[in-house]
């Protein structure tokens, strides 16, 4: 049974294209990651979801009510904790959560005993009556995900939950998600964190581009790639020609597939072995077209090989090269009411 | 226990509409007042500035010609109504600020995400802050003139100078709310609020009649919003409250006191209808 489904949608900022047919399901009670660079259109549809935005077009399903015809039921079912944090600096944070407690109408005894539990769990008792514009960003963070779960909601939307955080602060934010998800809440999570999706999500789709290029289990996408994972290069800086040259090369060696030419990492080669023997013979296939081994590191497959198999680029690499065509300007005035 | 628990949705007490808009309202209004209470630099500074031009300006021209006024009042009972009217609009024309920073910091995103009973509670708390801060600040003018010897009014002069005061308040509330959706940012609003407030003051009766004013400037005047609130609340400090009374011999005619309020009016229901959509538009 999918929790959220999300069919066909799209969004754009002017000229940019946000979502370009997204297609989601996450199932009930599943901590579910969204995967993708900066810029990839994650922070669009979780604002989609939880109706700041409206898309152009498609259809938003979640807990089985429309969420474009059930505005209100919806934003009840649902605790969001966005990326950038919004708090008030003059407030403190006992009066942030009572602010949030009145928004969604709690009575007064539930809300102060829910404010309490949460103080306590995520461990903010020592300055939660101090004003807001003294916190770190961790604290915001601890806030900010109180303020999302103070209503008890059905689904959790998390954008970006720990990006830039100490490492305490993640350790205690990824401790409550992990209850959270033992306690089937559906949880929907975007992260560009390879680790942070890999060790959470019991289910995670890859977005690139506005669209799901990729969806499953973490480990099930992993093992589809067939293999370990191979980088080879034959010099220290290759050019197209000769990477393209080892490519055709070693596509034919048995037990070697999924090449692919890494050209923003100085065109090295990442493929996927079936074994250790291939690797043992690597050198030898080489050599008889005069090339020779420079580098060559293999690894277990993760989930940035799941990404590079799909888009022929690492994360990194993609998030670099979406970084320069993002326009700040115009998705902030167009994010903004 | 932490987790989130469906089965708990239905323990929690339900609440009716009504109920549920005036706990959002009162705990945004709330918000308000408490950002006010921790920083009341705003408030001090609304009520100082025009206590100093009384001050300077009654003493300015404490030695004008007789006939320079109407009624040969002073001119400190002169002034005294052009700075409460002034006073009230400064604040209200302030009151888009908190909510342009909302927008700019994305805390109003947090309150749109949460299922408001009315997203109108938004607006409304402002426009409860906003006149609340208004009158006061107004109300603290009046002291502080009755104390300087200008006088005070009757209570039914007391009570046409509050409803006089509401009406301006809540027209440039309004166009000020509206203002603080249309514009890209706070820099922006500033700007306008900066450059609106003085001409706005000067081209009023607030520092002259018209009668002193050049033909042009009169007519501005006869047309001034604020014009059409500070007439009323001079009359109310004659002790002579007669909204029959003509109030303003302005170049296209004369203007009572009955006139006055319904340009008030007018302006208020003609802006909240202007804005209307466009609240409805961002809020929706």
């Amino acid at each position: 049974m999918f929790f959220i489904q999300l069919r066909d949608l799209f969004k754009s900022y002017g000229p940019v294209m946000a979502l370009n047919g997204l297609n989601l399901e996450v199932p009930k009670g599943s901590l579910y990651g969204l995967l993708g660079p900066n810029g990839a259109g994650k922070s669009t549809a979780l604002r989609i979801i939880c109706t700041l935005l409206a898309p152009d077009s498609g259809y938003i399903e979640v807990g089985g009510r429309n969420v474009l015809l059930e505005e209100k039921e919806t934003r009840r079912s649902l605790g969001y904790v966005a990326q950038e944090v919004a708090i008030d600096k003059i407030l403190t944070g006992r009066e942030l959560l009572q602010l949030q407690g009145d928004l969604y109408h709690l009575d007064k005894k539930y809300k102060k005993k829910r404010i309490e539990e949460l103080i306590h769990r995520l461990d903010m008792h020592e300055w939660i009556d101090r004003r807001c514009g003294s916190f770190s960003g961790g604290m915001k963070r601890r806030l900010d995900l109180a303020s999302g779960l103070l209503h008890e909601p059905e689904l959790l939307i998390l954008d970006e939950p720990t990006v830039g955080l100490d490492l305490e602060s993640r350790s205690v934010i990824w401790g409550l998600l992990k209850e959270l998800r033992n306690n089937k809440t559906t949880i929907l999570l975007s992260s560009h964190y390879l680790e942070e999706v890999d060790e959470l999500a019991d289910e995670m789709a890859i977005i690139d581009k506005g669209k799901v290029i990729a969806s499953g289990k973490p480990d099930d996408l992993k093992k589809d790639l067939g293999g370990d994972r191979v980088t080879l290069r034959v010099r220290e800086f290759s050019d197209e020609v000769e990477a393209e040259s080892v490519r055709k090369l070693i596509k034919n060696i048995n037990g070697v597939s999924n090449v692919v030419v890494n050209q923003k990492q100085g065109y090295s080669l990442n493929f996927l072995v079936q074994s250790n023997d291939v690797i043992s013979n690597l050198s030898g296939h080489l050599s008889k077209e005069n090339f020779e081994v420079f580098a060559l590191s293999h690894s277990r497959p993760s989930l940035d090989d799941v990404y590079l198999q799909a888009t022929g680029k690492t994360l990194m690499d993609a998030e670099l090269e979406l970084a320069g065509k993002r326009d700040f300007k115009l998705e902030n005035k167009k994010s903004m009411r | 226990m932490i987790a989130t628990n469906p089965s708990l949705q239905n323990e929690k007490p339900s609440k009716n509409d009504l109920n549920e808009m005036l706990q959002e309202t009162s705990a945004l209004t709330w918000r308000l007042f408490i950002q006010l209470i921790r920083r009341p630099s705003t408030l001090f500074a609304g009520i100082l500035q025009p206590l100093i031009w009384l001050l300077l300006f009654a003493a300015l021209f404490s030695k004008a010609p007789i006939d320079f006024l109407p009624g040969g009042s002073s001119y400190g009972e002169f002034l005294g109504a052009g700075l409460i009217v002034f006073t009230a609009f400064s604040g209200a024309l302030n009151a888009g600020l908190p909510l342009m920073f909302d927008r700019e910091f994305g805390f109003l995103n947090r309150l749109l995400v949460a299922p408001l009973s009315s997203r109108s509670s938004i607006v409304i708390s402002s426009v409860i802050y906003i006149t609340s801060i208004s009158l006061l600040q107004s109300f603290a003018i009046m002291a502080t003139s009755a104390l300087l010897g200008y006088g005070w009014p009757s209570l039914g002069g007391f009570l046409l100078i509050a409803i006089t005061l509401l009406l301006l308040i809540f027209a440039i509330t309004g166009l000020s709310l509206g203002l603080a959706f249309v514009l890209p940012g706070h820099i922006e609003l500033i700007a306008i609020i900066f450059i609106a407030n003085l001409p706005v003051l000067f081209a009023s009766t607030a520092l002259a009649p018209i009668s002193f004013m050049p033909e042009w400037l009169g007519w501005i005047a006869s047309i001034n919003p604020l014009t059409f609130a500070i007439e009323p609340i001079r009359m109310a400090y004659q002790n002579s409250v007669d909204l029959n009374a003509v109030l303003i011999y302005a170049p296209y005619g004369e203007v009572n006191g009955y006139y006055c309020l319904a340009i008030l009016l007018i302006l208020t229901v003609g802006l909240f209808f202007l804005i209307r959509p466009l609240l409805n538009r961002k809020l929706a």
